[in-house]
């Protein structure tokens, strides 16, 4: 922001350099000292000139003169020259002679006198130069008291010439100060208003009654046709002061739409030199007239905040997308322009003022934290940023429904498992907030077990019960393990949530794999009726059918059916007959049956692989779906495949004709080597937040993205104007690879830094004690490099001097949400630079 | 040399006479069968060699009064059987639950004979092989370069029969009383032979030599009886809930105090008991004088030309006479069955009792040579409770570790966890641990940082004295730095003068917890491992040299350390930033945005869901995380437009963060061109 500051302060040093340029009597001394000769003798025709007549030294103006000589620099900015004027003792003329002159200044335009000003008008510099300039331009300054002198006015000026109308609380103020000298300079331009009548600003419509604050509008009259309208205003928005008026007549002077004509990279508006961005409206020739409709309705609503620029394709050979319709440039250095596709005017108007409230924001964050830096540190740090530790916190005045839940002790842990066909046991620790988290889930699968023969649900608090923790080799909270018949244990290794638990603790009950004795067990197995246990529950089945004489493998499938327990059903095939059984599905043995969903459609593979390991690889690969829909759940298994994503977007369902076309183009995945999937928001509501991250909006859907996961991690966005049919995708895939598409977004490659710094005890000891010898002297000629101030790279933020990287911090969270979770990339660069500069 | 190579004359005399033993183990009180214990579990070829019929003899005597002063905490209101160690002073550490020493007394302040039946069973039960009636009277070395440590140690028992040993561990515990000699000591009588029956000291006056838990226990026993008992010592009463040391006075044993207060006659006086002189008059009534008298004296003019102090000063304190002088001046190693090649020597000042040793529990003038239990205690003198049961349980179990490391190539036992545990692994730890806690600044956790820190070894209660020498003593590498866990009091709360009740005396508030008094948990962090020089160098009363950075864990009423906010909250902040990562939970839906919107996941994420171990969280608890302002509520397909200004308290934040989302796409590309 600063250096946008700069800019425009330069260019009004320019303008002040005009106005200072008013040729002037190269007077050495600012205050000149005159007698009553020399001054009315020395006094030109135009020149205005402000005069104090002094008897002698007399105490009590003291101040008044002090203020008088203040303002003699800014004035003579305008041409105005200050006068002390000594009344010689004898002298009894108008101005000296008379008592309660000697109270008042003169103000002179050449001899005339214009106005006389009490002292106690002229309070200080800011009341001096309004006062006078008031005075000088009272053609150029209407001051209006009545809502029907304003609109004479405006009426007057319909068609001919704008006006700026000021409301300011009283004059004699710096905001009329700010005024008068910004109508000393445009005063010939525009007509300048004022008014210090509350009631008129309200009648203006503004809808901020705030009358203690001076406001300015800007009235386009110069465009308003309609005489019956009023004219068009802009309020200024940010504090009348001369720099910000300046700056907004400055905006209301340029041109509402720019043409432009050239690379938009090179083109630079008024708007860029005072900070604000330039949004380009890009055209064809066919839509120009259309466009150029866009384009001002657009500036319109933009008015003061961005400019708008119209740009024509066929005149510029740009590199970006066809289908591109707006871009932004930002008056920031180095950052590129930014191609995007909108659908609505209003989402120019977003963009632009979202933009510009986020600047507003900082802004004001970064004033604040100036003030209470030391507070915020405090408060910051000592707040829970852990979503699940405090969602725990806040929860745990509520009591758990736990009845269903055996809750085991040292005693009572080995006759527990005996009971017991399966007996499942939750390790936790009651302090623990990650296993509290899931002892919340556990008591919910506890409530969908109710009444489940054969299956014990417990829980060991190992807080309380350290010993048979350790002796079950528990290392970290939480752990769940289920013990069949008081032996053999099998930890549950997959999500912590209620409907994984469930279906593990339900698949577990059959071993796995299950022998299957007749072709009609095989075949209702197949058909998800057998076992019986199971029929009720939704699941995947594989079939491992071998010959008799296939041993090995069939050793290999039983090793793989341990390691898959729970998440799978495995069944085995080993009769006289398996051959038949296969080759009902086209396979021979050793084979794979896999019957997804209740047997409707059955699959076979043939086993060729021989190791368990490989076996387990095979399995989980093929239980993967061509077509999935992805969820919270399912998708650590997809990323395991390492592959690009393309992903499908969908409010709800996909349509019957987009899902057969994906279908297609996934079923040619092996060669493309990607994930075809789709996401249903409705289902998996933080695909939203997916969006608004790759676009900044939730754009219109269903939408098509391809997601680079594990390489750069480019994403990019098909066409939402083409239909999403396999020779689409593919094409617009050959174009992805080609490179000839620009990536909508990057994923942020930042590191996971600490969200906030710590107590740094070492330097609170050190301050607090120093004569604690913490630092030897010699440690310090002895390694240096070891002292923290020094240490390269600084990458203990512990070590960090505090104040620097709360700062660095605090304009890193500007949400106090998960303080640092959400990317903050510029400002994270920033804390580097400053680790790296320590 | 000459006395070498007379040794080695002397064991090629009589070699065929030589039992051997990979350990030996001299003495069966406490420490001694706690190491018999390890060694045995360890399946180590060892024994213990005992002079008694019976283990514990030290304890079969003394105290003599009985009354043991280790706590012995029947209710803790907590089950944790590691915790409860914490309040239970006299049990040695096994596996077996009948071990505990509640099982044997039911008193706060168990008889000393509870002690004896309880080291009876603990040698029995466990089986320990423990030769009784074995009173070794002689060690010396063999020098052999086959040795473990180039030497053997040869034992001689009183029947002359030679044993020798690798190892040797010493654990005769401080058993020789300490005995002052001045003009007139004849007249004393000593703590170990004096009567404990009040009705022997009806209506006489006591002075008592000594100002520790026997001089006092010994007052108490008669205060009830006497005309009064005077107490005479070099230094000032140092009261154990002052300098939280448990070998000082300890409250129990007080009562003097009291009537000294009180003006109830009795006394404590200070004064150095090498210039006393006591003089026994006609009527056998004791007189105190001063030495510097008796030696301007002539020689035998008898009693009377004897001059007295108050002859001179009429108000002189002790000028009243005694009917008894009682010495209770505490117990010193035995240092003479120890062959000079040996190189046992006392310590110096204060710690001239115990022979010198490291701080690894190793002699300073042999290797192989350890010294156990109360012996040892020169390491933590006046500071933490290594001269205690409580304390040197844990202490030998640190030296059996360190000979198994050493001797037999197992390393310290240690647990590798993900770097998701390691908040966890601290606060389980700093709650239950007892060795952490008993053997506060001298045993410390340790953890060893993996690279890139995505994972840590955990090994528990490590001798810190020896820091610098950590991956020879305990088989594990240390390059990717390591943090040390351990319990300090604040450093200027204890001490004999201090007032340990001033207000404001606890701290309340986690940014000041550097500035806590009580026992709470202190982690150091080191790029890398201290060297001895800095740990030489180290300022004093710092149990470790100046660390990269410190934690300490806010001190707690309940010594309770699992407060969310105000004990985990910071550590995880001090962990986050000596590892530069953030070590927070998330729930797996914001795993599942993070996988899709960021290259890099957090490492609860890596480790967790992707693994398919993700958090899914009840819909109750995303509740109350959406409230927190900490997860965004996607549901809500609003969030884009004009939310109600309302909603809830973190509205504000709410809109922030929506900007913050809004503009990020142009600040990836502002990255991805800037790299």
């Amino acid at each position: 922001m600063s250096a946008h500051k700069d800019r425009w302060v330069s260019s009004f040093s320019f303008l002040l350099f005009c106005a200072s340029s008013i040729p002037t009597q190269g007077s050495t001394r600012l205050l000149r000292e005159l007698s009553p000769q020399e001054y009315f003798s020395g006094l030109q025709a135009g020149r205005a000139s402000l005069a104090y007549f002094s008897p002698n030294v007399s105490p009590g103006a003291q101040p008044f003169l002090e203020q008088i000589e203040n303002s003699a620099e800014a004035l003579q900015d305008y041409g105005i020259s200050v006068v002390k004027v000594n009344c010689p003792k004898e002298d009894v003329s108008r101005y000296c002679g008379k008592e309660n002159a000697l109270r008042k200044a003169y103000l002179f335009r050449g001899n005339v006198l214009i106005r006389e000003f009490p002292t106690d008008a002229l309070f200080d510099v800011d009341s001096i130069v309004a006062n006078v300039l008031f005075a000088l331009l009272f053609n150029e300054v209407k001051y209006v008291e009545t809502l029907a002198d304003l609109q004479d006015i405006e009426n007057a000026l319909k068609g001919r010439s704008n006006m700026v109308f000021a409301y300011v609380p009283a004059t004699g103020t710096a905001e009329h100060r700010a005024v008068m000298e910004a109508a000393f300079v445009y005063g010939t331009v525009h007509q300048f208003v004022l008014t210090t009548e509350a009631t008129l600003l309200k009648d203006t419509g503004s809808d901020e009654p705030d009358v203690s604050s001076a406001r300015l509008l800007f009235c386009h009259c110069q465009r308003a046709t309609d005489l019956a309208q009023p004219c068009k205003r802009t309020a200024m928005g940010q504090a009348l002061t001369l720099l910000n008026i300046h700056r907004h007549l400055k905006l209301m002077g340029a041109p509402l739409v720019t043409e432009v004509a050239e690379d938009p990279e090179k083109v630079s508006t008024v708007h860029l030199q005072l900070g604000l961005p330039l949004v380009f409206i890009l055209s064809q020739k066919e839509t120009y007239e259309a466009d150029r409709r866009t384009a001002e309705f657009v500036a319109w609503q933009l008015l003061g905040k961005a400019g708008v620029a119209l740009l024509s394709r066929d005149l510029v050979d740009l590199k970006v997308l066809l289908r591109s319709n707006v871009a932004l440039k930002t008056p920031d250095e180095g950052v590129p322009i930014k191609y995007l596709v909108l659908e609505d005017t209003d989402d120019v108007v977003t963009l632009v003022e979202e933009r510009s409230k986020v600047e507003q924001i900082q802004e004001d964050e970064e004033d604040e934290e100036e003030e209470e830096e030391d507070e915020k540190e405090d408060n910051n740090q000592d707040v829970q940023d852990d979503q699940v530790v405090e969602a725990v916190s806040r929860d745990k005045k509520r009591e758990l429904p736990l009845e269903q839940i055996l809750a085991l002790t040292e005693d009572t842990f080995h006759s527990a498992l005996l009971d017991t066909a399966r007996t499942v046991v939750l390790f936790y620790a009651s302090w623990e907030a990650v296993s509290l988290a899931v002892l919340r889930s556990y008591a919910e699968v506890a409530d969908h077990l109710k009444g489940t023969r054969g299956v014990l649900l417990s829980r060991v608090n190992c807080w309380d019960w350290p010993g048979v923790c350790t002796k079950e080799n528990v290392t970290q909270f939480p752990t769940i393990k289920i013990y069949k018949n008081g032996e053999r244990a099998v930890m549950y290794n997959g999500m912590w949530g209620t409907e994984e638990l469930t279906s593990f603790i339900m698949l577990s009950r059959v071993s796995c794999p299950l022998k299957l004795a007749t072709m009609d067990e095989a075949e209702g197995y197949l058909r998800g009726e057998f076992p019986s246990e199971l029929s009720s529950y939704h699941h995947t089945s594989l079939l491992g059918v071998f010959s008799t004489a296939m041993s090995e493998a069939r050793e290999a499938f039983e090793e793989a059916g341990n390691v898959l327990s729970g998440h799978v059903t495995m069944g085995m095939y080993f009769e006289d007959d398996a051959l038949a059984l296969s080759r009902k599905y086209a396979v021979s043995p050793p084979a794979l049956l896999l019957a997804r969903s209740g047997g409707r459609s059955v699959e076979g593979i043939a086993l060729s692989k021989q190791s368990a390991q490989d076996m387990v690889r095979m399995i989980r690969y093929e239980l993967l779906d061509i077509f999935p829909e992805i969820t919270v759940q399912n998708l650590p298994r997809y990323l395991q495949l390492r592959k690009p994503f393309l992903i499908l977007f969908s409010d709800g369902d996909i349509g019957q004709v987009e899902s057969e076309e994906m279908l297609k183009l996934a079923k040619g995945r092996l060669q493309q080597g990607f994930v075809a999937c789709w996401l249903n928001l409705k289902k998996t509501p933080v695909g939203r937040g997916i969006l608004k991250t790759y676009f900044a909006t939730v754009p219109s859907l269903p939408l098509l993205v391809w997601v680079n996961l594990h390489a750069g991690g480019q994403v990019f966005h098909f066409p939402s104007e083409q239909s999403i049919t396999e020779s689409n995708v593919l094409s617009w895939l050959e174009k992805l690879k080609a490179g000839l598409e620009i990536p909508s977004s990057t994923l942020s490659e930042e590191d996971w830094k600490p969200p906030l710094p710590a107590y740094d005890f070492l330097q609170m000891m050190e301050t607090a004690v120093p004569e604690l010898p913490l630092h030897t002297s010699h440690r310090h000629g002895d390694m240096p490099e070891r002292r923290p101030s020094e240490s390269p790279g600084g990458d203990t933020a512990v070590q960090e001097e505090p104040s620097q990287e709360t700062e660095a911090e605090k304009a890193g969270s500007p949400g106090r949400d998960l303080r640092g979770t959400a990317p903050r990339l510029a400002t994270r660069d920033k804390q580097g630079k400053r680790h790296s500069e320590l | 040399l000459g006395l070498a190579l007379y040794a080695g004359s002397l064991c090629a005399a009589s070699g065929a006479a030589f039992l051997y033993h990979d350990y030996c183990i001299i003495g069966a009180g406490p420490s001694g069968l706690q190491a018999a214990y390890f060694l045995q579990r360890a399946g180590r070829d060892y024994v213990v060699f005992e002079r008694s019929h019976a283990p514990g003899s030290f304890f079969a005597l003394y105290p003599r009064h009985r009354k043991l002063i280790s706590i012995n905490k029947q209710y803790t209101g907590k089950s944790n059987s590691e915790f409860n160690l914490r309040h239970d002073w006299n049990s040695l550490l096994s596996h077996d639950r009948r071990l505990l020493f509640r099982r044997y007394s039911r008193d706060f302040f168990p008889n000393a004979d509870a002690m004896v039946r309880y080291l009876e069973d603990f040698a029995s039960l466990l089986k320990l092989r423990v030769q009784y009636n074995t009173a070794i009277i002689h060690v010396t070395l063999e020098r052999d370069r086959q040795a473990w440590n180039s030497h053997y140690f040869l034992l001689t028992d009183q029947d002359r029969q030679n044993y020798k040993c690798s190892s040797l561990l010493v654990a005769t515990g401080t058993w020789v009383a300490n005995v002052v000699n001045f003009p007139g000591s004849e007249y004393v009588e000593g703590y170990e032979t004096v009567s404990i029956n009040p009705e022997d000291f009806a209506g006489q006056t006591v002075l008592i030599l000594g100002r520790g838990n026997s001089a006092f226990e010994t007052a108490e026993n008669i205060l009830g009886v006497t005309n009064f008992i005077h107490m005479v010592s070099r230094s000032r009463v140092r009261l154990s809930w002052a300098t939280h040391y448990v070998g000082d006075l300890r409250a129990i044993n007080n009562g003097l105090l009291d009537t000294y207060q009180l003006k109830s006659l009795d006394g404590l006086l200070e004064g150095n008991l090498e210039d006393l002189a006591i003089v026994k008059d006609k009527k056998g009534k004791l007189h105190i004088t001063l030495r510097f008298y008796l030696e301007n004296r002539n020689t035998s003019a008898g009693i009377d030309s004897i001059t007295l102090p108050q002859d001179e000063l009429d108000n002189f304190a002790t000028r009243a006479p005694y009917d008894r002088v009682i010495r209770c001046l505490g117990w010193k190693f035995d240092f003479s069955i120890y062959n000079s090649s040996l190189r046992m020597m006392p310590g110096k000042g204060d710690k001239k009792k115990y022979p010198q040793i490291k701080p690894s529990y190793e002699s300073r003038g042999t290797r192989g040579l350890f010294v156990l239990g109360t012996a040892s205690h020169s390491v933590d003198f006046r500071k933490s409770a290594g001269g205690f049961i409580h304390g040197f349980r844990y202490t030998t179990r640190a030296v059996h570790r360190l000979l198994e490391n050493r001797h037999h190539g197992v390393p310290w036992p240690s647990t590798v966890y993900p770097i998701t545990q390691l908040t966890n692994s601290i606060i389980k730890r700093v709650n239950e641990a007892s060795g952490l806690y008993q053997m506060f600044s001298v045993l410390a956790d340790i953890i060893l940082l993996r690279e890139n820190a995505t994972a840590f070894e955990y090994l528990e209660e490590y001798p810190v004295g020896v820091l610098a020498e950590l991956e020879m003593q305990t088989g594990r590498k240390a390059p990717n730095g390591l943090f040390v866990v351990l319990m300090e009091y604040g450093r200027n709360f204890s001490g004999a003068d201090k007032d340990v009740f001033y207000y404001n005396r606890a701290v309340g508030e986690a940014q000041h917890a550097w500035q806590s008094n009580f026992l709470h948990p202190v982690i150091y962090f080191y790029k890398r491992l201290p060297t001895e020089r800095e740990m030489r160098l180290r300022p004093p009363d710092w149990p470790l040299p100046r660390p990269d950075a410190i934690h300490h864990i806010l001190e707690d009423f309940l010594t309770d350390w699992t407060a969310p906010n105000a004990h985990i909250l910071p550590l995880r902040r001090f962990l986050e930033n000596c590892l530069s990562t953030d070590l927070r939970n998330f729930f797996a839906e914001y795993c599942f945005l993070f996988a899709f919107t960021r290259q890099k996941l957090p490492p609860f994420c890596r480790q967790g869901y992707m693994r398919m171990q993700g958090l899914v969280g009840s819909e109750g608890l995303r509740r109350h995380a959406v409230e927190a302002g900490l997860m965004e509520d996607y549901t809500r397909t609003d969030f884009l437009g004009n939310r109600p200004p309302d909603s809830h308290e973190g509205s504000q934040d709410q809109l922030l963060r929506d900007h913050a989302i809004l503009v990020r796409p142009l600040q990836h590309l502002v990255n991805a061109k800037d790299e």
